[in-house]
Parts: C-alpha cells; structure tokens; sequence
C-alpha cells in the first residue's frame, strides 16, 4: 500500500503541493463578504475553473473494488453519488457554514426539507420537541401535523417569554426549536436565553435564521446548536430557486447520555459512531447519511449553483433590505390610512433592543431584515383592495426576494381560520405583510402610497 | 491551553515537517477510526509506523507495517533503518498521555498529536517545553483533508480561502 505507485507518485509530488499553498493567508479572519464571494470555492484542481463548475452527474466513479469500499464505509474522503455528496452542492455547503460562522452544513432540497431533517437526524418516536408558536405556518404544520404522525410530539410556547420554553420541558424532550424572526409576526427570540434553557436540559436549540439571514444574526453566536434556513429567501435573493440548509455550530456535547445514536455504532450506516469519528462535525455527517442519503431530499447541483450566485451578494442586498424596510416602516408609521406598523427595526418597536443586541448594525440601526406587517384602515376587505391596488409590488406568498412582494394573510394564507383562530394566530383581518425589495425606496413608497389611496378611498 | 498556535499554518508546518507518524493505540481493525486514519495519511504518502503492543507480541503488522510494542522501541527501529519518528499521534485515553509524551520527548518527534477527544494539558505543556509542537483534540485525517481540499465533499467549513489552484487532486 505504502509504496503502491499512487502513493509514491503522491509523495514524490507532495513538497510542490505543499509550497503552492501559500501559508501567509492561511490565518487571516476574513470578513463577510470575502467569505460570501470566497468561501468553499477554490479553483478546480483540474480545470483551474475559477467559477464554481456545476457537476451535473449523479455518481462518481470509483479506482478499484477496494477504493469503492473505501468510500462507502466512509474510510476514504470523496464523492460517490449525488444524493449523499456533490462538489457543486458541497461548495454551497461550505459558503453558508463560513458564513454562519460554524463547523459544517448540509443542503437540501427546500428550508422544510432542511428542518425535516435537522430534527430526523436527532429525533425519533417518543421524543418531544418545545417549539415556538410563531414560526412559520409550513413549520406549524410540519411538526404539529407531519412529525405527530410519525410519534413525534410538539409542544408550541409563546417565545416571547423563554422561560415558557423552560416549563414545557419534559423527559423526552430532545430540542427545542425557535426562528431568529418570526413570520409574518416578526417577533425577535432572545436567543441566548432560549439556548439556556435548552442546554440546562441538555438538549440542543434548532434555530430558523431565514428571515435574519447570516448577514444579519449569526445563532451559533448566541449559542444555538443546529441552524436552518430556507435558502429559497435571502440566501438565494432571486426568488428563482428552491433550497435549504442545515448548519452545524460543533459545541454541542453529543455524548452527555440523551443522543446515544450519536456515539453507538449506526444501525443506518456500517456501524459508524459519529460523534467518535467525526466529531464536532458528526452531527453533519449523521444527517447526511441517515437522512439525506436515506430520505433524499437533497439539493441539485444546479439549484446550488443559482443559490451560490445570490450569496456572493448577501451582505450587498440585506443592508438594502433593511435601509428600505425602515424607510418603508416609518413612511407607514406616520400614514393616515394605515393603524399600525410592526417592524423591530423601529425604535418603538418591543423587539427593538433584542434587534439592537441581536442583529448587525445597518447604518448605525439595528439591521431588521426585509419583512413587516402593517394594519389598513378598514380591514380585510381595505386589505384585499390593497394589493390589487398595487403596481409592481408583487402579490405572492414568497419572502426575501430581490423583488417587494405583499400579500393579505386573512384572505390567502391564513384565509380558512375563523377570527378566534386568526387572532390566536396572531394574524389580524386587517394585516398586510410586505416583504421589502431592493428597487428604488422611492418607487416603492409611492407604489404604497397610491395603492393605500385607491384601498382605503370611502374608508373611515 | 497549551501554546502550539491553533492556526492554520501551524497546522500545514506540522504536516508538511511530519513525514513519519508512529501511530499509538492503531487499531488492525478496518472499522475502526485509528485504522482508517492512519490509511488515510500512508496513502496521501505519509509513512505509518503502528505502536500497539498486543499486535506486536504477536509479530503482526498493521497496514503492512511492522507493529511495535511502544514508541520507544518505534524509534529505535525507525533509527536503525536511518529515519526518525517526526510525529507521535495517539489514539489513547486522555489519562494514558504522559507516559507518551515523555517517549515523544525522548524519541526526539517534533510534533505530539492527541485525537479527538483526547486532551491532557500537563502532557501537553510537559511536551511543549521540551520543543515540541501539541495538537489535542483533532484528527489528523480530518485535519489534512481540511487543509488540502479532501475535506471539501462534506460541507465542513474549512477556513481556506484561496485563489490558487491546488496541484494535487484531494481525493
């Protein structure tokens, strides 16, 4: 083996390869946006590619029977097939772990598939998962409804306070679940008191940072465990391309005695005890190959590919979103036509100082994302009017696109629940959700403005 | 904490300098980690010398290398044929490392290597002061695939940025 001519040949190469690996930069902390341009992507060995190529192929080939084996008991590094790993997925992968500033990823086909399989890596019947009440509506569902069934059960808790995190705790609770910004109340958590709560249980905390983005919030930071996003938002930024992640933070003790599947040998893969081997990347590699390989909800090469296009950007669109949204919030706090305004990035805003604590500074405020809520004079029916009203804002049920985009909770998303349920919710008839766009500010005041005019004309 | 800086350059001079690794606790078992670590780094040209005295009372070897029953008696052998042992890497209990480190020291390794999950702070201290560079809690294989792109199919943030086009092929 050891003098095999591949590895002579490796040896006798090796002094070259080691010299062109400048060691200089080795060290340097890069900043954001060089590791959103950067980070994953080295030139192709081969080719010299600067841009990422798109490995648009299902499988690799293997050198021999032996190199096959290799690879599958996960003894040698390296690509066998798509639905476990591909170069253009994996520089994806590694893009938004940098930008995260955590240990490792793993992306999957959408944000529902990433969070489906950031809990199925740790989760199994019997076990009980503490969730905010205000995620998202897929979320709600997916846990409530789609993990129930599967024996799973979910406990949802107001998040703004994090001791009712605490109190719903049970034996069998084995995570706790929150988002960075809630939808569409866009509630801010204190995240590092939920995380408290969380690992005084010993059980780590999932946090969805899609409304924030890594731009924005870094929830490992704050002592998150697991981050997901759905990629489809800020992260790809063109509204073109389904995605999702799941990120790893690696401080989680795995073996403190409630996550045995962690460090026992793997009934799902070749007896692999991954906390043991992988380390404070073996959560990563366990919902790789027990999730991902085996559920297969995984990303295309080609859908990475747009998503990397749009993170090269991140940082150069969210402190857009957000200087527009805070323009956006404040002409409408001030509108005749219009009741109330949530954004955090208002000063009276109650989520204000955890947005200030929370979220990278935007010209000096609190970055706050893109996504508000605003009551209409005159309700639902003012609401409906509303968007039909608009001109270039577009009426659809996505966030975080380039371009703004409204919709009227009560009459679309939310349009089956009674008033009761509406309110419990936290969805009011009266609601209209703007996810703010990177136009001019001034053409998307005015488009507000006039569409405000038309909707509320006759309204008391 | 020791004081071998945890840098990425400390690092590639610790695996471009270390050519001979004697590898402590290497198990002959394909599954596990020690074992595939340590084929990992002969097959990236890196020479394995085993220490594991059960193996080595038996005569066997491991990876087609001659087992040794510590790393003393590694050295000596490694001598003997006119090389040295660059580095000691351990896949042994935290508790277990001094009696190591002190045979690192007296072998002359430049570089005491604790796995993952493996830390002892004296040792590492003791091992410092006598020269040599301590890496703890972090595998070699892992280590040298982050740092020469083999590392780059799993998702795992490696830290390398860089616009220069690697002149190996990583796997």
């Amino acid at each position: 083996m050891s003098n095999s001519p591949k590895a002579t040949a490796k040896s006798a190469d090796r002094d070259d390869a080691f010299a062109k690996f400048s060691t200089k930069g080795g060290d340097r902390d890069y900043g954001f946006a060089t590791r959103a341009i950067h980070a994953g992507a080295i030139p192709d060995p081969v080719t010299g590619a600067r841009a990422t190529p798109i490995h648009q192929t299902t499988s690799f080939v293997f050198d021999s029977a032996e190199h096959a084996a290799s690879l599958f008991n996960l003894q040698t590094f390296g690509n066998v097939y798509s639905r476990i790993s591909n170069p253009t997925v994996a520089v994806f992968e590694e893009r938004v772990a940098s930008l995260e500033n955590a240990r490792a990823a793993l992306a999957c086909a959408s944000g529902m598939a990433a969070q489906m399989t950031a809990l199925l890596a740790i989760l199994k019947a019997g076990d009980h998962i503490v969730a905010a009440s205000t995620l998202y509506g897929g979320t709600v569902g997916q846990l409530g409804v789609g993990f129930s069934r599967l024996g799973i059960e979910t406990t949802f808790v107001d998040p703004s306070d994090p001791d009712n995190f605490a109190r719903a705790l049970r034996p069998t609770t084995r995570a706790v679940y929150g988002e960075t910004i809630g939808n569409p109340l866009v509630n801010v958590l204190d995240i590092a008191a939920v995380a408290e709560v969380a690992h005084a249980h010993g059980v780590p905390l999932v946090i969805d940072n899609t409304v924030a983005s890594p731009y924005l919030c870094n929830p490992c930071d704050w002592g998150a465990d697991i981050v997901v996003h759905s990629a489809t938002k800020y992260l790809g930024g063109h509204g073109t391309t389904m995605g999702g992640v799941v990120v790893e933070g690696g401080k989680f003790p795995w073996d403190n005695g409630k996550f045995p599947e962690m460090v026992e040998p793997s009934r799902a893969y070749h007896g692999v005890k991954f906390y043991e081997t992988f380390g404070d990347f073996g959560y990563t590699m366990k919902a790789r190959m027990e999730v991902n390989r085996t559920f297969g909800a995984v990303l295309s090469p080609m859908s990475a590919w747009q998503l990397l296009q749009g993170t090269e950007t991140l940082h150069l669109r969210m402190r857009e979103h957000c200087r527009n949204a805070l323009a956006v919030a404040k002409f409408l706090q001030q509108h005749p036509k219009v009741r109330w305004v949530n954004y955090p990035g208002l000063p009276d805003s109650p989520y204000f100082e955890l947005a200030k604590k929370q979220f990278r500074a935007v010209d000096g405020q609190p970055g706050a994302s893109g996504i508000l809520t605003f009551g209409i004079e005159g309700g639902a029916a003012a609401g409906e009017r509303f968007i039909d009203a608009c001109e270039f804002l577009s009426h659809l049920a996505n966030i975080g696109d380039a371009k703004t985009l409204v919709i009227h909770p009560a009459s679309t998303t939310h349009r089956q629940l009674n008033d009761e349920e509406l309110a419990k919710a936290g969805v009011s008839a009266d609601m209209v959700r703007l996810s703010v766009g990177i136009e001019d500010v001034d053409d998307i005041l005015w488009d507000i403005d006039q569409a405000l005019a038309r909707a509320t004309r006759g309204a008391p | 904490m020791s004081r071998t800086p945890d840098t990425i350059s400390t690092l590639r001079d610790v695996l471009h300098r270390c050519r001979t690794i004697a590898v402590v606790g290497l198990s002959p078992q394909w599954h596990r980690p020690s074992f595939f670590a340590a084929k990992y780094m002969q097959s990236h040209g890196y020479r394995v010398v085993p220490v594991n005295p059960l193996v080595a009372a038996e005569g066997g070897r491991i990876l087609g290398e001659r087992c040794f029953a510590s790393i003393t008696e590694a050295v000596q052998a490694v001598a003997a044929q006119g090389g040295r042992i660059d580095m000691v890497d351990c896949f042994r209990k935290s508790a277990d490392i001094p009696p190591l480190a002190e045979e690192a020291i007296a072998g002359g390794a430049r570089c005491l290597w604790l796995q993952l999950g493996v830390e002892n702070e004296a040792a590492a201290e003791r091992a410092e002061d006598a020269g040599l560079q301590v890496i703890q809690n972090r595998c070699v294989k892992i280590e040298h695939a982050r740092l020469f792109g083999g590392l780059g199919w799993a998702g795992v943030n490696t830290r390398v940025i860089s616009a220069k086009r690697p002149q190996q092929l990583p796997y």
